[in-house]
């Protein structure tokens, strides 16, 4: 098991009073799953997306990420971390951008040099190295981030809505490649989405997640092969998945206002 | 009708390309301003001229007369441009740089003084940034004090530096550029602090998931981030440290230097002197903002961040 939940609760102490951002969370992620968190905003999905990540701390019950407290897996770089914008730094090119990590782990130049290459050549990106950000599309700075995260070759990729900045035409095109990078490299995957179809299509286990307070309303296990073609989302079982995520989201109030 | 008018208009004036850039309204503005300096020197000196036609008897001095005269008196209250260019050419073209009449021997006088303080004041303003950002006690501690450093006015502070740096046995450049270090290490700290301190969020995110020790985090996020801030404190700093000098001059008895000129010029009268002075202060200040403005260009360049 990578990742164990147990009774998680987060509250967040404001001026108007305690806000209860997740409340008695339980949730098992196993190696090699892709596990998208689903739900409207204010569900709380980010943030426990960041307690994984030891960007935040909870206030009650218990987290474990290959075994080691989050804080622990933080210092042994367990994770890749792939925020909702790509957060390149704009002074650094392409490669030196996914450099970044890889220097401040100590890794010998060769050795950086190595990773670059490879990673920047999982995400289509090759050829790109002496680019700065601004001189890519936005899809192509999200990809360059991605490399980024992977470079560091954690066994475990946190995500959160990494393609919503993006248009749809793209964003299946980023999906696709998502989901042959995850069958291609078997790294469990935890990934933040308000989207029913990306959530679908890319996931092994949907956790549906309702707001005021932050909790989960249901995880469903997808029973689709876990080799995915974009057509895929017009078959019967996509659509019956898809429908029980929003059924879910509906009875967790996801949609009142 | 308008559709035939608007091509006609166009091509019969003949600055339209000229003013489409930036050399035409500059040149305008430099015009106006040396047309303006001209009318105030007239007006200025005419009071003076009266009298010298009055001592003489003279009566009915045509206008054109009492124009041209306005504009070459020796120690006018307000000299004409020309006067001043004049004296500028005969203090630098015509005089060896070594010579204490030189306006390039005290030129560079100030500007030593100017770079030396700037360079001390730049170090100090990076050191007490860094301080700052990383401590909440040196943040609390020692930014009033900077700020109050600064409402203090230079011309009071100037003598007493001097006199207690002397008293110590610290003479020469030093204790002039350390008035330029008062004053331009202030913007310097202010704009790190500024930049140290605009890092977004997601970026410190983004070094918390990697385990970055502070220093990492200082190297390779928190300094690039605050370049542009640096250079633009720079600018600041350096036209501050520049004025530091030529103050720090004052006291000093006025030996050398352009404020020493400034100081001597007023002793005797001397206004050509003074305003010559003044130019170059002010061409020496334009200079200095412009290199520090090329070495920006440069940089972000380098850094990528110029687009």
């Amino acid at each position: 098991m990578v990742i164990d939940i147990d009774n998680l609760s987060l509250t967040f102490q404001t001026n108007d009073g305690p806000v209860h951002a997740l409340s008695d969370i339980d949730l098992q992620i196993d190696e090699g799953d892709f596990v998208s968190f689903i739900g409207p905003s204010g569900c709380g999905k980010t943030t426990l997306l960041r307690v994984i990540a030891d960007l935040e701390q909870p206030t009650a019950g218990t987290i474990t990420v290959n075994g080691l407290t989050p804080h622990e897996a933080r210092l042994k770089r367990a994770y890749g971390y792939v925020f909702q914008a790509a957060a390149l730094y704009p002074w650094r090119t392409i490669a030196g951008n996914i450099a970044l990590p890889l220097e401040i782990m100590g890794l010998s130049k060769a050795e950086q040099r190595a990773r670059i290459a490879k990673n920047m050549e999982l995400v289509n990106l090759a050829g790109f190295e002496k680019k700065f950000p601004w001189q890519l599309s936005g899809g192509m700075q999200q990809r360059a981030s991605i490399a980024r995260a992977l470079s560091v070759e954690p066994d475990l990729l946190l995500m959160d809505e990494p393609f919503g900045a993006l248009d749809e035409i793209v964003r299946d095109h980023l999906n696709d490649q998502l989901h042959q990078l995850w069958a291609k490299t078997n790294k469990t995957v935890v990934f933040v989405t308000h989207s029913i179809p990306e959530a679908v299509y890319l996931s092994t286990k949907i956790v549906v997640l309702c707001p005021r307070p932050g909790r989960i309303y249901d995880v469903i296990e997808s029973d689709l092969p876990r080799e995915r073609t974009l057509d895929m989302r017009e078959s019967p079982e996509f659509l019956k998945i898809a429908h029980r995520v929003r059924e879910g989201l509906k009875a967790g109030h996801s949609y009142d206002d | 009708m308008t559709d035939t008018a608007l091509p006609a208009t166009r091509s019969t004036n003949p600055f339209a390309g000229l003013m489409a850039g930036t050399t035409g309204p500059v040149l305008v503005i430099l015009l106006a301003i040396v047309g303006i300096w001209y009318i105030a020197a007239v007006a200025l000196n005419t009071p003076f001229q009266e009298g010298i036609y009055e001592r003489a008897k003279q009566t009915d001095v045509p206008f054109t007369q009492l124009v041209s005269d306005t504009l070459a008196q020796e120690r006018p209250v307000l000299p004409a441009p020309h006067q001043v260019v004049e004296e500028i050419y005969k203090t630098t073209v015509l005089k060896k740089v070594t010579s204490k009449r030189s306006l390039v021997y005290h030129t560079w006088i100030t500007l030593s003084t100017t770079l030396l303080g700037f360079l001390i004041g730049t170090t100090l303003g990076i050191v007490l940034a860094i301080g700052i950002v990383h401590s909440r006690v040196l943040d609390k501690s020692l930014m009033p004090w900077v700020i109050s450093s600064q409402t203090i006015p230079i011309l009071a502070i100037a003598p007493m530096i001097i006199v207690v740096l002397n008293a110590v046995g610290i003479s020469g450049l030093l204790p002039k550029a350390m008035i330029s270090t008062y004053l331009s290490f202030f913007p310097v700290t202010v704009g790190m602090v500024k930049g140290l301190r605009s890092p977004e969020i997601i970026h410190l995110d983004l070094m918390h998931t990697y385990s970055a020790s502070r220093l990492q985090t200082f190297w390779k996020l928190r300094f690039p981030y605050a370049v542009p801030y640096l250079f633009t404190s720079m600018k600041i700093g350096i036209a501050a440290s520049l004025v530091g000098a030529i103050v720090g001059e004052l006291p000093t008895g006025a030996v050398a230097g352009l404020g020493a000129r400034l100081l001597a010029g007023s002793y005797y009268g001397q206004t050509v002197q003074i305003w010559s002075a003044l130019l170059m202060a002010a061409f020496l200040a334009g200079s200095l903002v412009a290199l520090i403005g090329v070495i920006e260009t440069l940089a972000l360049k380098r850094m990528g961040m110029a687009r």
